[in-house]
């Protein structure tokens, strides 16, 4: 029998691995398919709870978490353009002109 | 919260969004607007968006003391909301009075300029009158694309670039940390209103050692501890502030900052109250953290606006004693003060965008040297702003910071105060280099491209008059904070 | 009654206004000298009509609230002033030396670029010194505090083309910032600790009504007073904070005598005064602060045996008597240490217009002999008594007076303060030794400086040598009037003991409202055998009469019998010379001891800790990370990749410790 607790703990490590990735990968793009994912295990988590709660808030909520995603994926990609037009790289590690 | 039991609950009531309904509008109409003027034309834009945030903030003003809630109790438009409301119009407006020109110079003359301004103000508008964690979050995404899109405006620059992606991605990253706190709190309650929680966790008998609580609240603050700038989620600050246009910098150092602490507030102060202890002592030690870091680190720097950014670190980490403090003292501290703080900062800042150069590399410390007398008007008016942030009497950074820690001395944290007081004599180093430097050193340049725009030095103007009325007659505005909390 | 109080800080901000708005337009120097001396005058005439008020008043404190300032819920400060007789004192002398020196800057800065700048400073220094001592509670005070310390910032680096005035200005403000910081320290905690009792307030009336609700000789009692007394000796530049004093030399000289001798450095002595009951408390404090007091007359006076630049004599000078007027506060004898307070205010403020009168003629010589010598030398000096008469006499008088010679005004308040210290139930022998030590000392290089400049022989270069004016009557009719009162001052605080025609001691019975209560309380006072005991106190005064003309005989012998006997001492003791010359290389310690090590942790943090300690760190975790993630394949490090990963640490250790904690 699969229980909400199960969808929990997958939600978790999927979350898991999304900040992971967060953190070590250098491609831009997978950076920010890996804030995805953290946003989808959350959504996942949203709907679980929601099921077991028999409550409709949780489903709401995920919808406007993915609206909110498709707006930052414009957003960021526009920015990552930008970068790409003056930079010719999309590597995390080409921008260190602000530091210390 | 009792007063929230008595305001009508209807599921559709535009009387409570009302401000940042206006907003949107506004912000919508200009976009369509800027479509048919000619490219470079931006001072239309510029004063239709002043105008809508005047409407907005007599909107606002009408509906003090008149709280309104709506959508099935997911927003509530009550005097705390307006409170914050009216700052981050002030820091709105000021932001656009220095922007035109700026614009101009710095040769980004772009009309969807302004309609981003407006669109995050009502971001910031939208969380600070949210009840719902939906409608908080909602607001925090709106303010937070507006302005990952304004840090990195001047897309042909790198540092521009630069700034915009990485406050995109630590933003993003951080947003997902809250969603999930959210996701935690409304597994074990059932609900994402705010009153909804915090009734929640008082019938729970062992709330304060529920792992999914406990977990949900904090990652539900780090989203807010990340807005705010507070250690170790500051690490976004200095870069983005240093590389987003100045103005831009100016106006999130005051505005989002603002929205942040009261939706921070009101989902503490209503849902949280029973973890008051954990909460408090957490936030002890990030407030003491975050003065720290954002002071020490604030003495290295030569370039002026990063400097401010790490002293922007060390405001939020004042701010923070008045979460420490949990009364009302507090509370209604963090509301005065973010009101000073906007004036005082964003003074700051539109001061070192009329003498900054094209490109702005001159806003270094030795780039200062003699402003006091080739520009008389900009020196004295940057010692004001310098004096309020060091905290001098009788400006509003006195007041302010007076204010704050008077609650936490109420509270009995007499050692979170001293600590407060020594991180301000910390501050004043790097204050007064700035003030050597215009004062004290013979001018190595003539400031001979400084232009007096007149709206910039208007807004200049605004600030140093907010800055000395709330230093020397504060009582008014400080009533007024009383009377908002919630 | 009162109602008129607010016009005296009133009219010197109106006057810093008017001349820093307008002054670069008017121009004319008679009119922006004039603005800034009438406007000071004005505070003047206005203290004299409260002063003689509450003379003849059976009421004694006053307040006047303008309105609300602060409503914070627990408490509300106000705009508001106090006049007891110890603001009416304080208001009397910061008014009155204020406008003498105004007066006497007309003259000193002629022909000075920025004079307006300066006349706007002087009086916004007024106007905050006015607020500091009326202000009704420590709020308004705090800001007469930090005023006053930001316009002594502004006047010593009114030089600024010169590195060294900077320098100096800087030091002042940062030293004055640890002194502050002290303040605060001791006003939060007062605040709380009264607050805890029910009392939110922080007015000085309720402070000494409440006080009695903390424990007397308490540790909390006692940290409070420890605090205001830091904040102190930042302000009233004692040990171990006085560095800055000689260095704020480096200001005009005016502003020596207003700020760094009569008025600004007393601050620290006038709030102990204000808040005595609290200090009354604490017995540790009090020993503490005539200690230090002591230790500050003596140490200070040892240096200013070697200076031979006359403004730095005076420094010295200035934090040494200052000392002594600590060593007053420590032992109780709160009415002696303001009498010292006012004394000093007149003679120094005296030699400091005194020694500018000189620099001022000195000047004019060498720039007719187109000479760049430097004009405050005393070695350069010698024999001017008869080029400046008028100086001379008044300088010598003041020199009488601080020396402590009979029926001079020093006289009485000096021997007032070592007689406390000998006799009062808080005094301490040691301490009375020392203050006569210190006194000694005082009296022979305050006569060394003397006759240097004055008497024996001229070492002017000769081509300047007979082009040293005296100075116009600007300079010398501040001078006359405050060596008069140098002279006679004294009598209103005759002693007991020698109270021949029993006009009684007046200036104690006119403070006992403010001081009477704390000392009844606590035990404070001269045990009732010492008291009558008339022979004592006067062999006392004569032992000290005489300690001053060893003083001053000293000097005479060896600056003006036997002038090679100075150059002997200093070959037969190099070293000792060569470090009383240089300090006591106390600068040079702090550098070491704080200023680096301060220097250094800001630059650790940011380069040590951000880029070393924090990327380490990040590298190390990240590494197990990506170990866990992708088998050790990537070994990246990118900037926003630590910013990331300090988040991630922070959420963890957050959770972590509220979870498993």
């Amino acid at each position: 029998m699969i229980s909400v607790y199960h969808y929990m703990i997958l939600s978790a490590i999927l979350f898991a691995i999304g900040s992971f990735g967060v953190l070590t990968r250098k491609n831009m793009i997978v950076i920010f398919m890996c804030i995805e994912l953290m946003l989808n295990s959350v959504n996942l988590t949203f709907i679980a709870l929601s099921r077991h709660l028999g409550n409709m808030d949780g489903q709401i909520f995920v919808f406007f978490v993915m609206t909110v995603a498709a707006a930052e994926a414009a957003v960021g990609l526009a920015l990552i353009i930008a970068f790409y037009r003056n930079k010719e790289s999309i590597e995390v590690d080409d921008f260190r002109l602000l530091k210390w | 919260m009792e007063n929230l039991a008595q305001i009508a609950m209807e599921s559709v009531n535009f009387q409570a969004i009302m401000p940042s309904l206006v907003l949107c509008c506004f912000g919508m109409v200009l976009l369509l607007v800027s479509v048919f003027l000619e490219r470079g034309r931006t001072a239309p834009i510029c004063w239709l968006s002043i105008i809508g945030l005047v409407v907005t903030g007599i909107i606002s003003i009408n509906g003090w003391n008149d709280p309104q809630a709506g959508f099935a109790g997911g927003v509530v438009l009550d005097n705390f909301a307006t409170f914050f409301n009216l700052t981050c119009l002030i820091a709105a407006g000021l932001t656009i009075l220095m922007s035109d020109s700026y614009l101009h110079r710095e040769g980004y003359p772009v009309a969807e300029y302004y309609p981003l301004i407006l669109f995050t103000t009502a971001g910031a508008m939208w969380m600070a009158s949210g009840t719902d964690l939906m409608t908080i979050f909602l607001g925090l995404e709106v303010l937070s694309v507006s302005l990952y899109v304004l840090a990195g405006f001047f897309r042909g620059q790198l540092r521009s670039n630069e700034a915009g992606l990485k406050y995109f991605f630590l933003g993003a990253f951080s947003t997902g940390f809250m969603l999930y706190g959210v996701a935690l709190l409304y597994g074990v309650t059932g609900t994402t209103k705010v009153a909804g929680i915090a009734e929640a966790i008082r019938l729970m008998p062992d709330a304060s050692s529920n792992p999914m609580i406990i977990a949900g609240a904090i990652l539900l603050s780090i989203g807010f501890l990340f807005k705010i700038g507070a250690a170790p989620f500051h690490m976004w600050t200095p870069d983005v502030y240093q590389g987003a246009p100045t103005p831009i910098t100016a106006f999130m150092s005051a505005g989002p900052k603002a929205a942040a602490f009261a939706a921070f507030m009101r989902v503490t102060y209503i849902s949280l109250d029973s973890l008051q202890v954990d909460m408090s002592a957490m936030f002890w030690v990030l407030a003491v953290l975050t003065m720290t870091i954002g002071n020490f680190v604030a003495i290295a720097q030569k370039d002026v606006k990063r400097m401010l950014a790490f002293s922007s670190i060390s405001h939020a980490g004042y701010a923070l004693v008045g979460m420490v403090a949990w009364n009302e003292v507090g509370f209604s501290g963090i509301l005065f003060y973010m009101l000073v703080y906007t004036f005082m900062n964003i003074g700051a800042f539109a001061v070192l965008v009329l003498i900054g150069k094209q490109g702005e590399d001159n806003l270094t410390l030795d780039g200062m040297a003699g402003l006091g007398y080739k520009r008389p008007f900009l020196g004295v008016a940057m010692a004001i702003f310098l004096f309020s942030l060091m905290g001098l009497p009788p400006t509003a950074g006195f007041t302010g910071k007076f204010f704050i820690f008077a609650g936490a001395l109420k509270a009995g944290y007499v050692w979170l105060a001293i600590l407060g007081v020594l991180n301000s004599a910390v501050s004043l180093y790097y204050y007064l280099r700035v003030m050597v430097y215009m004062y004290f050193r013979d001018p190595v340049e003539d400031f001979s491209w400084v232009k007096m725009e007149m709206a910039t030095i208007v807004s200049i103007l605004i600030a140093i008059a907010g800055v000395l009325y709330l230093g020397v007659l504060p009582g008014p505005v400080m009533e007024l904070a009383k009377l908002s909390i919630f | 009654m009162y109602s008129n109080l607010w016009l005296i800080p009133f009219f010197p901000l109106v006057g810093s206004i008017i001349n820093g708005l307008f002054g670069k337009k008017i121009k004319n120097e008679k009119v922006i000298g004039g603005i800034a001396t009438i406007a000071i005058f004005l505070s003047f005439l206005v203290s004299c009509q409260n002063f003689f008020r509450l003379l003849g008043d059976t009421e004694k404190v006053h307040q006047q609230i303008l309105g609300s300032w602060m409503s914070i819920g627990i408490l509300n400060v106000e705009w508001g002033f106090l006049l007891d007789p110890l603001s009416a004192l304080m208001i009397m002398v910061v008014t009155g030396v204020g406008s003498l020196i105004h007066l006497y800057s007309i003259g000193y800065m002629h022909g000075e670029t920025g004079f307006y700048r300066f006349f706007s400073y002087l009086n916004l220094f007024c106007f905050s010194m006015l607020m500091l001592v009326l202000g009704n509670n420590a709020l308004v005070m705090f800001i007469g505090w930090e005023g006053v310390g930001l316009c002594s910032y502004l006047l010593i680096g009114y030089y600024f083309e010169k590195k060294s005035a900077g320098d100096a200005a800087k030091k002042a403000f940062v030293v004055n910032r640890i002194g502050d910081f002290g303040f605060l320290c001791g006003l939060f905690t007062l605040f709380w600790a009264l607050g805890s009792k029910g009392v939110w307030t922080l007015n000085f009336v309720e402070i000494s009504e409440n006080a009695h609700l903390l424990q007397s000789g308490g540790l909390l009692v006692t940290v409070v007073t420890l605090c205001f007394f830091l904040g102190a000796t930042g302000k009233s530049a004692q040990i171990p904070l006085y560095t800055w004093l000689p260095d704020a030399m480096e200001g005009p000289t005016p502003v020596s005598a207003l700020i760094h001798a009569a008025t600004m450095v007393t601050a620290g002595i006038y709030m102990i005064a204000r808040m005595n009951i609290l200090f009354a408390m604490s017995p540790t404090t009090m020993m503490v602060i005539a200690f230090v007091g002591a230790a500050t007359a003596l140490f200070a006076a040892s240096i200013g045996f070697a200076q031979n630049d006359i403004k730095r004599v005076l420094a010295y000078s200035t934090v040494s008597q200052l000392g002594f007027m600590f060593m007053a506060m420590g032992v109780g004898a709160f009415t002696a240490g303001i009498f010292h307070l006012m004394t000093h205010a007149f003679f120094k403020a005296c030699l400091f217009l005194g020694s500018g009168s000189v620099i001022h003629g000195m000047h004019h010589a060498y720039h007719h002999a187109h000479l760049h010598d430097d004009p405050q030398d005393m070695r350069n000096m010698g024999g001017l008594r008869k080029f400046m008469p008028i100086t001379w006499i008044t300088y010598l008088l003041s020199c009488l007076a601080i020396a402590g010679m009979p029926f001079f005004a020093g006289f009485f308040s000096k021997d007032e303060i070592l007689w406390w210290t000998f006799a009062s139930t808080r005094g301490s022998y040691l301490v009375w030794i020392i203050g006569t030590i210190a006194a000694c000392m005082t009296a022979f290089y305050m006569f060394r400086s003397l006759y240097m400049t004055f008497h024996g022989e001229q070492r002017t270069d000769v081509r300047a040598k007979d082009h040293i004016p005296e100075s116009p009557w600007v300079i010398t009719l501040p001078l006359i009037i405050l060596a008069g009162l140098a002279t006679i001052a004294g009598f209103i605080g005759i002693p007991h003991a020698i109270d021949v025609a029993h006009v009684g001691n007046g200036i104690a019975s006119f403070l006992d409202p403010v001081f009477g209560q704390a000392q009844q309380l606590h035990n404070i006072g001269i045990p009732e055998d010492l008291a009558h005991n008339v022979g004592l106190e006067i062999g006392l005064m004569c032992m000290s009469v005489v300690i001053g003309l060893i003083g001053i005989g000293g000097a005479y012998y060896m600056y003006m019998k036997k002038q090679e006997l100075p150059a002997k001492f200093t070959g037969a003791f190099p070293g000792l010379h060569k470090a009383v010359f240089n300090k006591w290389y106390i600068d040079e310690l702090y550098d070491f001891l704080f200023v680096n090590p301060c220097k250094k942790i800001g630059t650790f943090l940011w380069k040590g800790f951000d880029v070393c300690v924090v990327d380490g760190v990040v590298n190390g975790i990240g590494w197990v990370v990506k170990g866990l993630a992708s088998g050790l394949r990537y070994t990246q490090s990118g900037f926003l990749h630590n910013y990331a990963m300090i988040m991630v640490v922070g959420v963890v250790v957050i959770v972590g410790y509220y979870i498993f904690g």
